[in-house]
């Protein structure tokens, strides 16, 4: 069966490489460019798994995953944090608003990868 | 006992009847007992021969009397009279006048007493001189010592207000007072919550409870025997500054126990932290972006470098999406990394205390320099546009100059040098020529990597410490022309505080600092109290200028001018002057007085802003001013509708110079300034009238003294009685 995956980041360029990437591991992938897009594709394109960035116009990745959490109706996707702030603090938050894993950039692309399949697995 | 408390003139006339007793008295009663002794027949005999002899025994009897009188009067006068006017004259020589001596005169035993006294005198003059000499000379050391500290004060970059324990100001120097003149808000040049002045509370400055509790600190921490107790806080302004405050005791030791320190006073170090705090906040909040966008930017290079690296395979369109992915987001984390540093800029050099300074200031400093050492001839070219102004610590930069002319000197024959100023957008230029010996540009870089002795003892700065620490740069270049060689330094622009140096441009030198007063260190201020020494108060002298002379039918005040006195000191530089906008039009006559026309009044403040500014300033004072009954009439008929109330004792100059001088026709200010000597340019204008007033009122201190008037009640009921003497006449 094919995971479905959605790729959530405000920059285009990563989205590209990110698209690239797991379309080459046989993943099903949609993007989106800000939160309140993310949210009508969860519903939509049901994922299996996000990819979420932290800090996006409109809503944050935060925002986010508590809107999804608190949506008990919604099959809920599996969530991979990706931010760029690298304070502990924060990765603590996400974890605690129920992301799955948390990936600080810039990040090797088979650790990704490989962070997908284990979460996926699991 | 009774014949010494007798006076001059009954002792003679005692003298006189004693006189006339012991020339009349035997012969009478010689006669008396020869009568009593002899028969009657006797008796007859008796009367026959020596009645007709009486007339003569009389005669003879009244004249000798007449000698003994003029005797008795000539030695009366010559003792006693004359020994009541010396003792005139000595009370004089013991008081008023002690340079004075007794004239020589009268009997030799008198003017060898006059001359015993004169000895004296002279002895006791030597005596009293040698004292006063020796009191003048520690008074000197003692006045030269304050003078020195605050001066040294005066020239700190650091706002510094001493108080003593009540919290009245006992000293602050400049920066302090610009720094609260720049904090005050409100339209007049002297608004509430800027009120910095010699005897005035620090709570005008700062926040009453911050300053309490960090007096309380101190107390505690002095008790518990720490003995260098500080404590800090910041506070806000009114108009949102950030103040830091440090407050530290003036400690002496404790009357009763010699090791035990209490705190006499109170040091403050204030700092305007507002500048400080954006620049941190810029300088985190820069980081932050930095970090955050290296960090964004770099995940999606990696991602893609690695979607080129795994996939060789890789049709030419993806792989040009990806190559262009990795140029665009390069150019990003470059732009990014330019937009940091410049916004760093500022932030980054902040370790090394550098200060605002004229650049011209420092290249003259510079070519001094340069001739002294070198003694060679510097021609020191300034002429920029602009003043053009750099963050430099002016020691390290002048050395550095001096260092390369003499590198240079020592690199072949050079002449002369000239030191030329200039400037583009972004930097000052500094250039060092010469001309004739061309050298390298490698020689020019060693340079800037030996450490420059000359200047410096141990551990030398080198060239490029200096310039880094400047953030500038130098480098050499030569025209091949003209064989004109040249070192550029180039320093950014910076962008002084502009209000605070153009205030302490014009600061006025004075003779005697006016930002301390140390006499009032325990000395309690606060409300005025009616039995203090008029010599201890402090007085508000002001003057007001108006649209005329009545204020009841609708004549206002146009300027108020005013200065303060503080333990018998005028202060220029405490003073308020400010006009106002009577929302009405002058009339000619009047401008003719004050010289203040309808223009000078456009967007002044309004009295109900100007009047409790004023109120402020002089709260707690006694207001003096001459022929005050006017202006005091303009004040009240504004209390009700402001909610202000001028309650403190007023003292008027007119009167006061009733008072000192009756017989005195006119007690205009003209005429009181001319009898005291005061000498005034303008006039006229509220604050030279106040001036005026000010001396007048100091000089008319002593005379009242003179007439026992030494407290404020005493110069108040002196001045009702002249004033209702002049009524009544």
């Amino acid at each position: 069966m094919t995971h479905k995956i959605l790729i959530v980041d405000d920059e285009p360029n990563i989205v590209m490489s990110l698209e690239f990437l797991l379309k080459k591991e046989g993943f099903a992938t949609e993007t989106a460019g800000d939160g309140d897009v993310a949210l009508d594709k969860v519903r939509s394109f049901m994922p299996d798994l996000m990819l979420l960035d932290v800090m996006m116009p409109k809503k944050s990745g935060f925002e986010v995953c508590e809107i999804l959490r608190a949506d008990t109706a919604l099959k809920q996707p599996r969530i991979i944090m990706l931010t760029a702030k690298g304070r502990e603090t924060e990765q603590a938050k996400g974890l605690a608003l129920g992301a799955d894993a948390y990936m600080l950039k810039p990040f090797s692309t088979k650790d990704l990868v490989a962070k997908i399949r284990e979460i996926l697995a699991a | 006992m009774f014949l010494r408390d007798l006076t001059a003139k009954w002792r003679f006339v005692l003298a006189v009847g004693v006189l006339g007793l012991l020339m009349t008295g035997p012969f009478l009663l010689t006669s008396v007992l020869i009568w009593l002794g002899a028969s009657p027949g006797m008796r007859e005999v008796l009367v026959q021969h020596l009645l007709p002899q009486v007339p003569l025994g009389g005669m003879l009897t009244a004249s000798g009397f007449l000698v003994g009188l003029i005797l008795i009067r000539r030695l009366f006068n010559r003792y006693v009279t004359g020994m009541a006017a010396m003792v005139e004259e000595l009370r004089l020589m013991l008081g008023s006048n002690r340079s004075f001596r007794i004239t020589e005169e009268g009997p030799p035993e008198l003017r060898e007493l006059v001359r015993a006294i004169n000895d004296l005198a002279t002895q006791r003059d030597a005596y009293i001189d040698d004292v006063e000499s020796q009191v003048a000379k520690a008074k000197a050391n003692v006045e030269e010592e304050k003078n020195r500290l605050a001066a040294l004060m005066s020239e700190l970059a650091q706002a510094v207000v001493v108080s003593n324990l009540d919290g009245r100001i006992l000293l602050y120097n400049n920066r302090a007072r610009y720094m609260f003149e720049s904090l005050a808000k409100g339209p007049t040049s002297v608004s509430s919550g800027a009120l910095i002045g010699l005897g005035r509370s620090i709570t005008s400055i700062l926040e009453t409870s911050q300053v309490d509790y960090a007096r309380d600190t101190i107390r505690i921490q002095l008790e518990r025997g720490n003995r260098h107790p500080v404590a800090n806080f910041v506070t806000t302004t009114d108009n949102g500054q950030l103040i830091r405050v440090q407050i530290a005791p003036v400690l002496r030791n404790r009357l009763d126990s010699q090791d035990v320190q209490v705190a006499s006073g109170y040091i403050l170090l204030i700092e305007n932290i507002t500048r400080l705090l954006e620049q941190e906040a810029r300088r985190d909040a820069a980081l932050g972006d930095l970090t955050e966008g290296s960090r964004s930017s770099l995940g999606t290079l990696r991602a893609a470098v690695e979607m080129l690296a795994d996939n060789p395979d890789m049709g030419t369109e993806d792989r040009d999406r990806f190559v262009g992915v990795l140029a665009s987001e390069v150019t990003r984390m470059s732009q990014r990394l330019d937009n940091t540093l410049t916004l760093l800029a500022d932030t980054l050099r902040q370790h090394w205390p550098l200060d605002d300074m004229l650049a011209a200031d420092v290249i003259e400093a510079a070519g001094r320099r340069v001739q002294e050492r070198l003694k060679l001839p510097v021609d020191v070219n300034t002429s920029a546009v602009e003043p053009l102004w750099i963050r430099a610590d002016s020691f390290s930069l002048v050395s550095a100059m001096a260092y390369l002319a003499s590198k240079i000197t020592e690199a072949g024959d050079v002449r002369s040098f000239a030191l030329k100023l200039g400037s583009d957008e972004k930097f000052v230029h500094i250039d060092l020529l010469w001309t004739g010996l061309s050298m390298s540009s490698e020689t020019v870089l060693s340079w800037e990597i030996d450490p420059m002795r000359e200047d410096h003892g141990v551990n030398p700065p080198t060239l490029r410490e200096v310039l880094d620490r400047h953030a500038g740069e130098i480098w050499y270049q030569r025209q091949r022309t003209t064989s004109q060689a040249s070192i550029r330094l180039l320093l950014p622009k910076a962008k002084p505080d502009q209000d605070l140096l153009a205030k302490i441009d014009r600061e006025p030198s004075s003779d005697r600092p006016e930002y301390y007063d140390f006499d009032l260190f325990d000395r309690p201020m606060g409300q005025v109290d009616l039995d203090q020494p008029l010599s201890n108060l402090v007085y508000t002298v002001f003057d007001t200028e108006t649209t005329g002379l009545e204020p009841a039918n609708g004549d206002e005040i146009i300027q108020i001018g005013a200065l303060r006195i503080v333990n018998g000191r005028l202060l220029h530089q405490e003073n308020f002057d400010q006009l106002v906008d009577p929302r009405c039009q002058l009339k000619a006559a009047s401008m003719a007085i004050h010289g203040i026309t309808d223009s000078m009044l456009l967007g002044q403040p309004t009295i109900d802003l100007v009047l409790p500014a004023f109120h402020d300033f002089c709260a707690d004072t006694v207001l003096v001013g001459h022929n005050v009954a006017f202006d005091m009439r303009f004040l009240e008929l504004k209390e009700s509708s402001l909610g202000l109330r001028f309650d403190q004792p007023v003292l008027d100059t007119l009167l006061l110079s009733a008072v000192a001088h009756p017989n005195q026709q006119s007690h205009s200010l003209e005429a009181i300034m001319q009898r005291l000597g005061i000498q005034m340019e303008q006039r006229h204008n509220a604050l030279a009238d106040a001036t005026a007033t000010a001396q007048v009122f100091m000089r008319l201190l002593p005379a009242l003294a003179e007439q026992g008037i030494v407290t404020l009640r005493q110069a108040l009921d002196a001045s009702q009685k002249t004033y209702f003497a002049q009524v009544k006449y």
